[in-house]
């Protein structure tokens, strides 16, 4: 599956649901089951830090093919590291560093991805687009 | 005769109360970051801009100086709220924060020498540790912290021994925590600084808006607060200060407006009070507004409002501690306006965004208090902070959500 694919498949998941707080239960159900990060990489090298909570995140490359794990202390930030996850892994370094990922604001999480919040998620989709890049130039 | 507290007419006079978030209601139980404005807070912005708008102090006309009777009636207004002996004792500042920096700068680098001791207490603000390290820092004087109880009221005995250890020159210390809603007794503490021969800087932030002040009664030297959190407009703030210690103090900022003459060969001599602490153009409007602010307040009446969230305070305790899940910070102590809490082990973060979505607004985090966050083992705590418009009815909407909360959460 595609970057694109796997975004249109979470938007459709998305759509089914009636109100924010079904859409939340989503979320904190995919933080829930996003498969735990390797204790070694739980330190501060791979933490990145919101004002709030924070994301730790690990990746391997593979033939050109990226794979990430991560974890928050937050379970919402969870669920929508979880999402990132799901769209990213498996792809190839170039496809990672170029995919526009507009799923977020499709499915009404902008807030989550605007600068000024607080939640480490714009700067770990940064901090995944710059590992694809500088590994998708080899 | 008492008035009887309409709070139906109250919230009326509040235009953003009706907004609706996510198809819901707004429950806005963020005071303590900053209180919405009444109508004749906003009116008198519009009015200013409509009607007056000029530059203060120095035009010999009309509009000028009706600008400038305006804006001394708003410092004469405050004068009296918080009871200052002069009017010149008020300094307008773009904020609290600027207030304690004003003091911190100008006062600090004049009388802190090295070896010489700062005292705040490990429930202060950032803004009211970070001027003090930075002064102390620079001077060579050094920063000490008064510690807690186990109730997290302040210790007092600990003020004592810092005290006692000598070379204090100024205490630093909330009026009311913001985390903690927790008020101290700044009788007691003003007794104790002076008999040792220091100063006393109060951090009023989250006091004034809650219960009456009298700088004159309490003897404290420097009051600081800001008008966003008293109804009153951002970007504006107040330095109360003894008049003999402004007077002692050289200027924070120089330019124009804080001089008496200048000269390129003789150089510059300042203006009076309070003119000395207000270089360049003022915020105008904003003064004028606060003045407005206060004028609100004093129509429903401070002791009419701490009565009435005194109820709300209380109410809201009672509720959360019948949640298990729930972890109240200083439970047993009297409160203003704030109650802060963990759920569980929870992310304040995800308390926080659930609780939005419902349409209730409250603050999480470290609320600019990482000391006191250490000190509680936590990395920030969920804050409801209450004003005057807050309805017993939004308090069961707040229980009802966090209960829904707890249900998704745990």
């Amino acid at each position: 599956m595609t970057i694109h694919e796997t975004e249109l498949e979470i938007i459709e998941e998305f759509a089914l649901f009636d109100d924010w707080m079904q859409r939340y239960e989503h979320i904190i159900d995919l933080g829930k089951s996003l498969p735990m990060i390797n204790a070694e990489f739980k330190t501060e090298n791979y933490i990145i830090k919101g004002c709030q909570s924070q994301v730790w995140l690990h990746a391997t490359v593979n033939n050109n093919v990226i794979q990430f794990t991560a974890d928050s202390d937050a379970i919402i930030t969870k669920g929508l590291v979880a999402l990132m996850i799901r769209v990213l892994n498996n792809q190839s370094a170039t496809d990672v560093a170029t995919a526009p990922l507009t799923f977020i604001n499709k499915i009404g999480l902008t807030e989550h991805l605007s600068p000024t919040r607080a939640n480490g998620l714009l700067a770990m989709v940064k901090q995944m687009k710059l590992y694809a890049l500088s590994n998708s130039a080899k | 005769m008492t008035k009887t507290y309409n709070i139906t007419s109250i919230r009326q006079d509040f235009p953003i109360l009706t907004t609706q978030v996510y198809n819901k209601p707004l429950v806005y139980l963020d005071n303590g970051a900053t209180t919405q404005k009444p109508q004749a807070v906003i009116n008198s912005i519009v009015n200013y801009y409509s009607t007056l708008n000029s530059n203060v102090h120095r035009g010999v006309h009309s509009l000028s100086q009706q600008a400038t009777t305006a804006f001394d009636v708003a410092r004469t207004t405050v004068q009296q709220f918080i009871n200052a002996q002069h009017a010149h004792e008020i300094i307008f500042t773009k904020g609290a924060t600027d207030s304690i920096n004003t003091v911190a700068t100008s006062w600090g680098f004049t009388n802190l020498h090295k070896g010489d001791v700062v005292l705040v207490s490990l429930m202060e603000h950032h803004s009211n540790i970070v001027p003090w390290q930075m002064v102390c820092n620079a001077t060579g004087a050094v920063l000490k912290y008064i510690t807690l109880n186990a109730d997290l009221t302040l210790n007092l005995d600990s003020l004592d021994e810092l005290l006692a250890q000598g070379n204090v020159k100024l205490v630093a210390i909330t009026h009311t925590s913001n985390v903690l809603g927790i008020t101290n007794n700044i009788a007691h503490i003003v007794s104790k600084v002076h008999k040792n021969g220091s100063l006393l800087l109060v951090d009023g932030c989250q006091t004034p808006q809650h219960m009456q002040v009298d700088v004159q009664f309490l003897a404290i030297d420097f009051y600081v607060f800001s008008a966003h959190k008293l109804y009153g407009p951002t970007g504006v703030g107040i330095l109360y200060g003894k008049e003999n210690l402004l007077n002692a103090m050289p200027p924070y900022q120089g330019g124009g407006g804080m001089i008496s003459t200048v000269s390129l060969d003789n150089g510059t001599t300042y203006a009076t009070l309070p003119h000395k602490f207000e270089a360049g153009t003022p915020n105008i409007e904003g003064n004028i507004a606060l003045g407005a602010a206060i004028n609100y307040v004093q129509s429903i009446g401070i002791d009419a409002i701490q009565n009435y969230e005194h109820d709300l305070v209380v109410y809201a305790q009672q509720q959360l501690l019948q949640l298990p899940e729930i972890i109240l910070y200083a439970p047993t102590a009297d409160k203003a306006g704030v109650l802060s809490f963990n759920m569980n082990n929870n992310h304040p973060f995800d308390v926080g965004t659930l609780l939005d979505k419902q349409g209730v607004a409250v603050r999480t985090g470290h609320h600019c208090c990482q000391p006191l966050m250490q000190h509680l083992g936590v990395a920030g705590t969920v804050r409801a902070s209450f004003a005057l418009y807050n309805t017993i009815e939004e308090i069961d909407v707040f229980i009802g959500a966090l209960k829904k909360t707890i249900s998704m959460l745990s």
